[in-house]
Order: structure tokens, then C-alpha cells, then sequence
């Protein structure tokens, strides 16, 4: 699986979660996963047991808390998958 | 002096039809929304039969986003349903994702008498025994928190006046209305989303049927199982739903043109105190007596004024006695008691809810006249004989119905009634 791929899959999950979806057409590894795309911030939760069942892989929450972009999200799992 | 509050929106999600034009042609119609449930069957529930709303799923989808549903439990799904409806009713617009503004004039009490129980079932208690707590994930606790439904109508409309969930068993949907009328008479709202809502679940029910207070001998004809106030009553059929009012102050209504439905003229809420024959699951006949009483007071309304009665009845034995304790209560004989129906003989017991569905049906009655017909009574109860003329066994067209009353009781020993009068424009 590629960092693409990755990214791909990743935006595919955030996508219900998020409040603004015209953010969503022009999103790159740089978009604020709260701030741009006004994803609830109680969601992230939910996003990263979602990313966990996509991917099959575990995610300390020291990990997630770390996460603010698309781009941290899938440094996070390309690092797990790759 | 008091503010007048009148109801100026409705919307419902009942078993027998979604949103209140449909219920009003289901309620002329004698309509059952009760039906067989196969999963009772599959657990062994004596009752195997419920009244479910049908057809919601595809309404939620058009009305919230995936996000938000992924975050509501059955009942925060109906409520929020039936508050949008009301919402629109009123005249009101739901407010875009873009505007920030706060309604200050406005809060909602919307109550339950079990909540999320659903969820709990579903999700909460087997992750947590499976040592599975972080599974659970963000939306556990707004599902499962008793103030569930109100606190999601509050953010779809920016309410922020008083925002509360009541909880008073099968009284609740009655005592929210009442306790929203309160607080615009006494100005402290403009308006006030009010009423009540209780999803379908098997976990709510499971406890009842225990109890055999639901009925066990109408799983072959559904439709008939629910026989308030007739010789073959033998319990209650399980029910869920939402119904919801929106109150006005009356001023405001008029000063915005809005269509009125009727006048909430007053409402009483007390207690039996689990005392005189009253216990947690039986009503002290002299509290349910001072309940009306106390609303009619509170309504400035004499007992003879009273055209019409939405009655609680349930279809247990507690029914022959509700006749009776509205009879003394009115001040009249058996044979000169006032029209009376059961909703809950077409949609079942929607507990917590059961008192806001019922008064959606009161209000259309008094707006429009009439009375609905209540089902499988074509044999009454032998105590209830004496009341014969009184109980509608066909929809009836009433030309001077003016003041209808609607109660609704609970475990506890509490009760509430409410007083609407029509509204000539």
C-alpha cells in the first residue's frame, strides 16, 4: 500500500465526521483535520478506532493525540502498514 | 396576571404514521400501528407483539447528517424527528451550519421515561464486560444520558432558553408539556419546544413483560391486542414514539401571524404519595381526583365545561377505575361523563411518550372537532358498562367540542393533566 493509498483510505474515513465538505475537495496532507474541516473534536475518538478496524492495526492513544492533519493521520498508519 | 401559551407547532413519529398529517387521517381511521415483533418471539417474551414506528431510517437520513446519526440512540432519532416537524410547523426554518446565533428565547423540555436503554444494551454493557471500554468510542455517553433527546433538539435549533429532560414513567410526556406551559405563563420563555419520546427497544420492554403487565393473548391478531376498557383487556401492548409541541406565548404567536392550534389553558401535576391504595405501580384514586381537579383550577374551567377526555387507559385493570376516578372528578354520573377515547388502543403504550403522542391527538381533536374512535371495546368491561354512551366507539364528529382534557399517569403514583381549549381565529 502506498502513502496514496493511504491518504486516500484516510480521507474516505474522516469523511462523515466532517462538518465542511467544500474543505473536503481540496484537502492535502497540510488540512487541519478540526480547524479546516470542522471535524467535532470528541470525533477523533471514533476516527482513529475507524482507522484501526480499516487497517487492522493498533493506535496508542499517546499516537493519536499527536494527530492534527490528514498528513499526520497517514504518517500514523503508513508507518504501521508500510 | 399570566401569560396565555398556545401550541402554534406539532410533529410526531407514532406506530401508527409519521408526522401529524398522516396521524390525524390514522386517528379518524382507527388505524393500528401495532404489529408482530419476531425478535419477542425469538427471546420468549409473553408479548409478542409492539407498536414501532415505521419507515423512520429514510426521514432521519433526509434530516441529519451520517455524523449525527451515527450519535443518536432510537428515541434521540424520533424526538429530534418530530421537534423538526414541529419546528417547520411553526413557521421556523432550520438554521444553516454557518449561523452561530442563540435563540435565548426558546428551550425545550423533552423527557423519557427509560432513554437510551438501546444503547446501553447494544453497546455500553456488553463492551464493558468484554473489558472492551475503549471500543466504545465518543458517542456512548450523549446516547445513553438521560437529557439525551433535549440536548440534541436544543443544538439542531440553537435553543437557549431552559434546555432539561423530565422523567416521570408513563406520565412524562404530559408533565414536559406542562412544565414548557409553566414557564412562558410565567414569562421566563417566549417558546418552548415540550414533549416527550421513547424508543423501541427490546431492553425496555423486557422488564414489563416480566412484570405480565403486557398483554400475552393478542400475538395472533396484533391489531387487536390493544383493548383499553374492554372485558378482554389483559394488559398493555409495548409501544414507542415521540411527540412534541411547540407552546407559544400567546402574544408572540399573534404578533408573528402564526397559525394557532389550540390553547393550552392550564395543566396539574401531582402524586398519590403511594399511599390510600396508591403504591409505586398503583394510583392513589383520591391523587389522580385532585390532579384533574387542580388542572381544571389551574384552566379556570368548570367540570361541566369538559367536552371531551383523552383518556390514559391501558388496557390493565387499572381502566374500570380511571372511569370512575374521571366521573367524580367531573362531578357527573356514568351515563353523563364526557366522550372518552384511548389513543393507546391504536398505537399501544409508548410509556415516557405515551402522554406527548396522545396530546398531539388532543390537540388535532380539538382543533378539528372530533373524537377518534377506540378500538377493540365493542365488549366493555362489566364496571365500565355503565359508561357506555361515553366511550367512542366510532370516530365521531363533535360541532361544539371545545375543552378536551388529556391525562396520563405513572409508576411512582404520579399523574398530570393537561387543559386545551379550541382556538377561534
Amino acid at each position: 500500500m502506498t502513502r496514496q493509498d493511504v491518504m486516500n483510505k484516510v480521507i474516505e474515513i474522516v469523511r462523515p465526521f466532517v462538518k465542511d465538505s467544500a474543505a473536503l475537495s481540496a484537502v492535502t496532507a497540510k488540512t487541519s483535520i478540526l480547524d479546516d474541516l470542522k471535524v467535532n473534536s470528541a470525533r477523533l475518538v471514533d476516527i482513529v478506532l475507524a482507522f484501526e478496524d480499516e487497517f487492522d492495526i493498533e493506535v496508542e492513544d499517546e499516537d493519536a493525540d499527536r494527530v492534527e492533519t490528514i498528513g499526520d493521520a497517514t504518517e500514523l498508519v503508513f508507518a504501521k502498514v508500510a | 396576571m399570566k401569560d396565555r401559551v398556545v401550541v402554534t407547532g406539532m410533529g410526531v413519529v407514532a406506530p401508527n404514521a409519521n408526522g401529524v398529517r398522516e396521524f390525524e387521517s390514522a386517528l379518524r381511521d382507527g388505524r393500528s400501528g401495532v404489529r408482530r415483533i419476531p425478535l419477542l418471539e425469538e427471546l420468549k417474551f409473553g408479548c409478542q407483539v409492539a407498536g414501532v414506528p415505521q419507515e423512520t431510517d429514510p426521514i432521519a437520513q433526509d434530516l441529519f447528517s451520517a455524523e449525527e446519526r451515527m450519535a443518536m440512540s432510537a428515541g434521540m432519532v424520533f424526538a429530534s424527528i418530530a421537534a423538526v416537524e414541529a419546528w417547520r410547523d411553526a413557521g421556523f426554518s432550520r438554521p444553516s451550519a454557518e449561523d452561530d446565533s442563540v435563540d435565548w428565547e426558546t428551550g425545550a423540555i423533552i423527557g423519557t421515561g427509560i432513554g437510551g436503554i438501546d444503547v446501553i444494551g447494544r453497546k455500553l454493557v456488553p463492551f464493558t464486560d468484554a473489558g472492551r471500554v475503549r471500543r466504545l468510542g465518543s458517542t456512548c455517553v450523549e446516547q445513553v444520558m438521560a437529557s439525551s433527546a433535549s440536548a440534541k433538539i436544543a443544538g439542531l435549533f440553537g435553543l437557549g432558553n431552559q434546555v432539561t429532560c423530565n422523567s416521570s414513567a408513563c406520565s412524562t410526556g404530559a408533565e414536559a408539556i406542562h412544565l414548557a406551559a409553566e414557564r412562558i405563563a410565567a414569562g421566563r420563555a417566549t417558546r418552548m419546544l415540550a414533549g416527550a419520546v421513547e424508543g423501541d427497544s427490546h431492553y425496555i420492554w423486557a422488564g414489563f413483560d416480566g412484570m405480565r403487565v403486557l398483554v400475552r393473548n393478542g400475538n395472533d391478531n396484533p391489531a387487536a391486542a390493544s383493548r383499553p376498557m374492554s372485558a378482554h383487556a389483559a394488559g398493555f401492548v409495548p409501544a414507542a414514539g415521540a411527540g412534541v409541541l411547540l407552546l407559544e406565548q400567546l402574544e408572540s404567536a399573534l404578533a408573528r401571524g402564526a397559525r394557532i392550534h389550540a390553547e393550552i389553558l392550564g395543566g396539574h401535576v401531582n402524586c398519590g404519595g403511594q399511599r390510600q391504595g396508591g403504591s409505586m405501580t398503583a394510583p392513589n384514586p383520591d391523587g389522580v381526583r385532585r390532579c384533574i381537579r387542580g388542572a381544571l383550577r389551574a384552566a379556570a374551567i368548570e367540570p361541566h365545561q369538559v367536552d371531551a377526555i383523552s383518556g390514559h387507559l391501558t388496557a390493565t385493570m387499572a381502566d374500570p377505575l380511571e372511569l370512575r376516578n374521571w366521573a367524580r372528578a367531573l362531578d357527573r354520573g356514568a351515563a353523563e361523563l364526557p366522550p372518552i377515547t384511548s389513543t393507546k388502543s391504536l398505537i399501544g403504550h409508548a410509556l415516557g411518550a405515551a402522554g406527548a403522542i396522545e396530546a398531539v391527538a388532543a390537540v388535532l381533536m380539538v382543533r378539528e372537532r372530533f373524537v377518534h374512535r377506540s378500538l377493540n371495546c365493542e365488549v366493555l368491561h362489566p364496571k365500565i358498562e355503565p359508561y357506555a354512551a361515553s366511550v367512542v366507539q366510532r370516530t365521531r364528529k363533535m360541532e361544539q367540542l371545545n375543552i378536551i382534557l388529556k391525562a396520563a399517569f405513572g409508576f411512582g403514583d404520579v399523574n398530570s393533566c393537561l387543559v386545551f381549549r379550541h382556538w377561534d381565529a
